[in-house]
């Protein structure tokens, strides 16, 4: 199905004993953004897990083209691309291998070129050969990114996308949303920072008040 | 597969599995005494023990490793079934810590003067059972997964799970030794194995979900 929309219904979920938010609603269309807002424990990162599939919601649906994401979980895993708190790179591989493992798992093909092609665009050339573990924080998150340009998803869901990156590596990671979302494909994302996020059409949601 | 890659970079993992291997099976000797026949007697159950103890050891870090890197997110959120992924990575972790064993058991049954028919079968028993214990031993790892002290919990949980294939496996050995012929336990093994086979990778992987959650 090409016009991918992704809707949500009364969601609510709950950590612990609290709850955390109820009856949300909100749908997002093929070249939309969705930024979310909230302090600190209001559940934006319970919201994008429990949008990946990641945690089970309390109440509610979400749906992808119509069908419930739950049901159909393999054709909505092969258009979601999750990135949260913790990079999910393995620490004694090189940047190379990471990125490729995650091509072979998610079904694609890519060439040796098009993965450095990836590291370079992120500022990485120099380090292709080094393990992980030798990177800085902004490194590893900048290989994490790297995965946005080498697979077809289309739903990035993004968890504080901007942390531990400078300057030079916030205006790429902005571009490359940009493009996506003008290419039609859609984000979710959250962040502190005063980044501004100015593509297409964006929405805010506004959690914990 | 990846975790192969990964085990060659963490080498030591993999020695010390297999020298606490040895090094077990080797104290008995030493402790009981050169008594030629009580050590032919004891050694299927000896180097079975090990064999549990040694693949329980290596057991915490199956799905660990992935859980607190973030990687086992992304494992979950791959187009593909997460019960076959849980198969690959039981598959590499009894290649690393189950196959050795396999390979070394003959040399240690040596220690216990047993003969050329007898460490063939204790070869063949591990090479059936050692597969059922990393398949069992996954679905205690990712029920454990991130609970602390999870280590000894899984001992807890999955060494009652392993009795059967410590009975059947060196049974089929003194069996085989007393010359009654081992074919009955080694089917029943295989049985076991075959069950473990299918229904394992699924619980695990249902387990999977609840942990990370």
């Amino acid at each position: 199905m090409e016009n991918g929309l992704l809707e949500v219904r009364a969601l609510a979920c709950v950590r612990g004993d609290r709850q955390l938010f109820s009856d949300l609603s909100f749908s997002l269309q093929a070249g939309a953004l969705l930024h979310v807002h909230g302090p600190n424990g209001s559940g934006k990162t319970t919201l994008l897990r429990a949008i990946a599939g990641l945690v089970l919601q309390e109440r509610g649906e979400i749906l992808w083209n119509g069908t419930s994401s739950g049901k159909e979980k393999d054709a909505f895993n092969r258009e979601l691309l999750y990135l949260g708190h913790h990079y999910g790179l393995k620490l004694e591989l090189t940047g190379y291998e990471n990125l490729k493992v995650f091509a072979n798992l998610s079904g694609a093909e890519i060439s040796e070129h098009e993965v450095e092609a990836a590291l370079r665009r992120f500022g990485l050339a120099h380090c292709v050969e080094l393990p992980v573990k030798v990177l800085s924080q902004g490194q590893k998150r900048r290989v994490a990114l790297a995965r946005l340009l080498l697979q077809s998803s289309k739903l990035w869901i993004l968890d504080e996308p901007f942390v531990a990156l400078d300057a030079a590596a916030v205006e790429l990671l902005l571009e490359v949303i940009k493009t996506h979302v003008a290419n039609g494909g859609m984000v979710i994302l959250t962040t502190h920072q005063a980044v501004a996020v100015e593509v297409g059409s964006v929405q805010h949601l506004h959690l914990g008040q | 597969m990846r975790d192969l890659t990964l085990a060659m970079r963490h080498r030591s993992d993999v020695l010390t599995t297999v020298f606490f291997f040895i090094i077990v099976v080797s104290l008995f000797p030493l402790g009981v005494g050169p008594e030629a026949q009580l050590l032919k007697e004891m050694a299927a159950g000896v180097v079975w023990v090990a064999a549990l103890l040694a693949s329980m050891l290596s057991l915490t870090r199956l799905f660990a490793d992935d859980y607190h890197d973030g990687t086992l997110e992304q494992l979950l959120l791959v187009p593909q079934p997460l019960s076959l992924i849980v198969l690959g990575k039981v598959l590499a972790h009894w290649i690393i810590s189950g196959l050795p064993l396999v390979l070394m058991s003959p040399l240690l049954g040596l220690q216990f003067g047993l003969e050329g028919d007898a460490l063939l079968m204790l070869m063949l028993t591990l090479l059936i059972g050692t597969p059922v214990l990393s398949l069992l031993g996954a679905i205690g790892a990712a029920l454990t997964l991130g609970l602390r002290g999870g280590g000894v919990l899984v001992s807890l949980l999955v060494l009652p799970l392993y009795i059967p294939v410590l009975i059947f496996g060196a049974g089929a050995v003194t069996a085989n030794a007393m010359g009654m012929g081992a074919e009955g336990h080694l089917s029943l093994m295989g049985a076991i194995l075959l069950l473990a086979l299918v229904l394992a990778p699924w619980a695990s992987a249902a387990a999977l979900r609840i942990s990370v959650e």
